[in-house]
């Protein structure tokens, strides 16, 4: 038996005797589980299957670290209010938040990160990882680790304007429908169906196909077809306050539609449309990295993650992890905005009290 | 048969803890309550006093963010609840205790039919077969003197009355013969009218098989007629508990007078000012809302400065939307409302910013009346800064007038948000913001029915010396004739969108009555607790459901 294993068991023995002494049953249950599922594990699969699950756990346990590290950091540097809500997120919403904060700053410094150009050649196609190449070379020689980076810059760019635009026409839309009511709210409405009505990534492809893959065509042509989604929920949401009683009041005193919606309505529906703009982020960032990897988004030589995967697909077959890696980015990044999105649903939604 | 008088329901030290968000606080601080078979108590006290937490802790029961703390005792026939299994209290529930809650319309299920709703406990206890169980409740509904009672259990809760599903609820509870029932305030949404049927059906049939009750209300004159003995509570704890006629006659405690004392506020009636058109003048007006039924018909009466004129009536008799017709929301079919003898235009759009300003209206809900999300400061300031373009010291200056107005201290209130205020409070800034547009008139739309009876006394209070220091008229939207004993001047009594009485309030009190009139002031609860027996009796019992349903 190797040394690897008897330290495996011995560690995790500990861990739930540690865990069963100081009475906490959750832990203790998940670590001698464990321990009993290792035993299995270890005589069908080895020592490499023992070292997988070893190597799983540590990143998660790194990941949950880093995570509560920075919830910490959050509540320390946030002002007492804020804190005080922030001290009671999940640790899934503090890693979402970590997540994107990362990307934010690889986005907001990527020409002082990346070792090498966006475009600029420097090795062989499909070299393997060195020193100088983080993660090796992609299909025409150019530093992926650079190109990864500058991607969260245009991928993640891109998206958030077309998903800031799209929230721009929406969210108006909305207001105004169900502030002003009768027929412009049943103008609007139909609109909004017959524009649902058309398939969204056919409509892209027209509209690209039509005006030429411009980054300004693509955000407004993904901005048209979230807008109506947006609408709707605006639509509902605003139409859930305007019955109030203070809205009755505001309009009885004469104010115009422009205070109704700035100061009465739009303060009481902020928190469902924020948890909608992070769901809707992570659609129009996947709409966008199928648009490129249909070759319609983003043009080359500039980086971005989807065609990034289209154009290194080819190695795939190959057994190698390159083209993976940009679309590990897409997922890792959505799955952090779902993470932050679902405490905010939860906040908002009243699911506490329990 | 002789009746079982032995002890029923034991409560020994309940306390119940509720969670906050942070920690856990008290909201029961050490109960006691014995209840006998066949005897009913009724619960009293304030909105937070904990009389829904206890009736629910009989049944063994902690709402979420509630806890039972450990060292409480509830015994239910010889049975410990607290230590009991979750199946062992499940399995009382409904068959030997039932309960009966405020919203009759929001317990029902309304996809399903009554007596199909009604007969799921006796057959999920496998105690009738189906027919059986149907023919007992038809026969409860017979006992509960509901119309038709043969089909009526084949009707949706929406296809009848609010006043006859609150008794199909007391039959439902009645389905397994349970020995005690819980009356979470089941009259509180009702009538007056209607609320004497379902008392006198609930009294009936608690007393017909020897029922154990604990009747939970708010409403003193309701228990007073229902209940064997009361227990008073505040805060979580009890105040006194003693037989009906004791606690009616001889309260104790200072707590329990200063309930017993609430009806007393009454002002002097005030005479109409003469030589000067009226500030309102609502003239042969008729109102009908899309879909055309009409809902106001040929409505006319006078409001003059610096008077009270209250218009009651059941809900449906069209007085609120008498007052959507003055404030503009509902444009009239025909007739007119005049504003210091001029007409204003029928829609609140065409009015201008000063016609706008001398109406203003205070609304029954505070909760939906006020912005969540918008600071005292503003709620307030924001009229006066609308109309008489106030801003920086001089608008702060304002609202720290009108908050002193009100008695509320406005180094206190100034940054803070409704949902921090209580009931009382504000209500108060409701009033405020009436107040800062400077109106001459102002709509009062059944403004202290959410409210504690001593909460709503000093709304009341407030009200009046407001009216006579800034010359206020109001129109009073009641169906509680208590509030307009105390501060009406003039009355008004609508029913089915017409006018079927007015006059000053001294006449209105007084016989001869319109004979709705009459239904209206002979059905509000008095303190006697033989009031209802007496009633019953003069009215005829048989024809009481049929009396209500005027």
């Amino acid at each position: 038996m190797s040394q690897f294993v008897i330290l495996y068991f011995a560690a995790l023995i500990v861990a739930s005797c540690l865990a069963a002494y100081y009475k906490k049953q959750g832990p203790f249950m998940t670590l001698f589980s464990l321990t009993l599922i290792s035993f299995v594990l270890g005589i069908v699969g080895g020592a490499g299957t023992l070292r997988l699950v070893a190597t799983f756990a540590a990143v998660l346990a790194f990941a949950a670290g880093v995570s509560y590290a920075f919830r910490e950091f959050l509540v320390v540097i946030a002002p007492t209010k804020l804190g005080k809500e922030l001290k009671t997120a999940p640790l899934t919403a503090s890693f979402g938040m970590f997540v994107i904060f990362t990307y934010g700053i690889a986005a907001i410094f990527a020409p002082w990160i990346a070792p090498h150009g966006e475009s600029e050649v420097i090795a062989s196609a499909f070299a393997p990882a060195d020193e100088n190449m983080l993660l090796g070379a992609d299909q025409l020689g150019r530093d992926m680790f650079s190109r990864i980076i500058y991607g969260a810059r245009n991928s993640v760019g891109l998206a958030l304007s077309a998903t800031i635009a799209a929230f721009a026409i929406g969210a108006i839309a909305g207001l105004l429908a169900a502030t002003k009511g009768g027929w412009f709210d049943q103008f609007m409405g139909r609109f909004a169906d017959v524009i649902m009505s058309i398939p969204s990534l056919i409509f892209a492809l027209l509209m690209l196909s039509i005006f030429g893959p411009h980054v300004y065509v693509i955000i407004i042509a993904v901005a048209i077809i979230y807008a109506p989604r947006v609408f709707r929920l605006t639509r509902a949401v605003a139409g859930n306050v305007v019955v109030m009683d203070y809205i009755e009041a505001a309009k009885l005193r004469g104010e115009g539609t422009g205070y109704l919606i700035r100061r009465e309505i739009l303060p009481n529906s902020t928190a469902p449309l924020i948890a909608e703009f992070g769901l809707e982020f992570c659609f129009v960032f996947l709409l966008v990295a199928g648009l490129s990897f249909l070759g319609l988004g983003i043009q080359p030589p500039t980086a971005d993650w989807g065609s990034m995967v289209r154009e290194n697909a080819t190695l795939i077959s190959f057994g190698d992890y390159t083209p993976l890696i940009p679309a590990g980015a897409i997922a890792l990044l959505t799955v952090a905005v779902n993470f932050v999105v679902d405490w905010m649903l939860f906040r908002s939604s009243g699911l506490k009290e329990q | 048969m002789a009746q079982d008088k032995s002890v029923l329901l034991d409560i020994k030290d309940l306390r119940i803890d509720g969670y906050t968000g942070e920690e856990w606080v008290p909201i029961i601080k050490g109960v006691d309550l014995r209840l006998h078979r066949g005897e009913v108590m009724g619960l009293i006290g304030e909105s937070g006093a904990g009389k829904s937490t206890i009736g629910a802790a009989a049944m063994g029961y902690a709402r979420d963010g509630t806890r039972i703390v450990e060292g409480s005792s509830i015994e239910f026939d010889g049975m410990e609840l607290t230590t009991a299994t979750e199946g062992e209290r499940r399995a009382l529930r409904g068959s030997r205790i039932a309960y009966v809650a405020q919203s009759a319309a929001a317990s029902f299920n309304p996809a399903h039919k009554i007596i199909d709703q009604h007969t799921e406990a006796p057959l999920h206890y496998r105690i009738q077969s189906r027919v059986a169980a149907q023919e007992d409740a038809m026969d409860l509904y017979q006992r509960l003197r509901l119309p038709d009672p043969d089909q009526i259990g084949f009707r949706y809760p929406h296809q009848v009355s609010g006043g006859q599903l609150q008794r199909a609820m007391t039959a439902m509870a009645m389905a397994c013969r349970p020995d005690l029932i819980i009356f979470d305030e089941p009259t509180t949404a009702l009538d007056v009218t209607t609320q004497i049927e379902v008392l006198a059906a609930i009294r009936d049939i608690v007393d017909q098989f020897n029922t154990a009750a604990i009747y939970i209300t708010h409403d003193l004159a309701v228990v007073a007629q229902m209940a064997d003995t009361i227990k008073v509570l505040l805060k979580g704890e009890e105040v006194e508990q003693a037989s009906t006629e004791d606690m009616l006659e001889n309260p104790q405690e200072d707590y329990t007078k200063s309930l017993w004392a609430v009806r007393s506020f009454k002002r002097t009636q005030k005479r109409r000012p003469t030589g000067e058109p009226p500030v309102i003048s609502v003239q042969n007006v008729d109102a009908a809302y899309t879909g055309g039924i009409k809902v106001l018909d040929d409505v006319s009466f006078d409001i003059h400065r610096g008077m009270t004129v209250a218009v009651v009536g059941e809900s449906g008799s069209g007085k609120s939307t008498t007052a959507r017709v003055i404030t503009g929301l509902l444009p009239p079919t025909s007739g007119q409302v005049l504003f210091r003898g001029e007409p204003l235009p029928p829609s609140y759009l065409n009015r201008s910013k000063d016609q706008l300003r001398q109406t203003q209206m205070i609304y029954q809900m505070a909760d939906t009346a006020l912005n969540p999300k918008v600071r005292i400061s503003e709620i307030i300031g924001r009229p006066a800064q609308f109309y008489s373009g106030l801003s920086g010291t001089a608008l702060k200056h304002r609202v720290d007038e009108l908050l002193d107005l009100i008695e509320l201290e406005p180094s206190q209130y100034y940054d803070r948000y409704p949902p921090e205020l209580s009931g009382g409070q504000k209500q108060r800034i409701g009033i405020a913001r009436a107040l800062a547009a400077e109106p001459t008139f102002i709509i009062c739309d059944e403004v202290t029915s959410a409210l504690d009876q001593l909460v709503a006394e000093g709304i009341l209070k407030l009200l009046d010396r407001l009216q006579s220091e800034l010359d206020l008229a109001y129109m009073f939207i009641t169906h509680d004739l208590a509030t307009v004993r105390s501060i009406a001047d003039e009355v008004v009594v609508m029913q089915n969108g017409k006018v079927v009485e007015q006059g000053p309030k001294d006449e209105m009190f007084k016989p001869p009555h319109h004979p709705y009139t009459d239904l209206l002031l002979s059905s509000v609860p008095e303190m006697d607790p033989n009031w209802l027996t007496d009633l019953l009796e003069e009215r005829g019992v048989d024809n009481i459901g049929e009396a209500a349903d005027v």
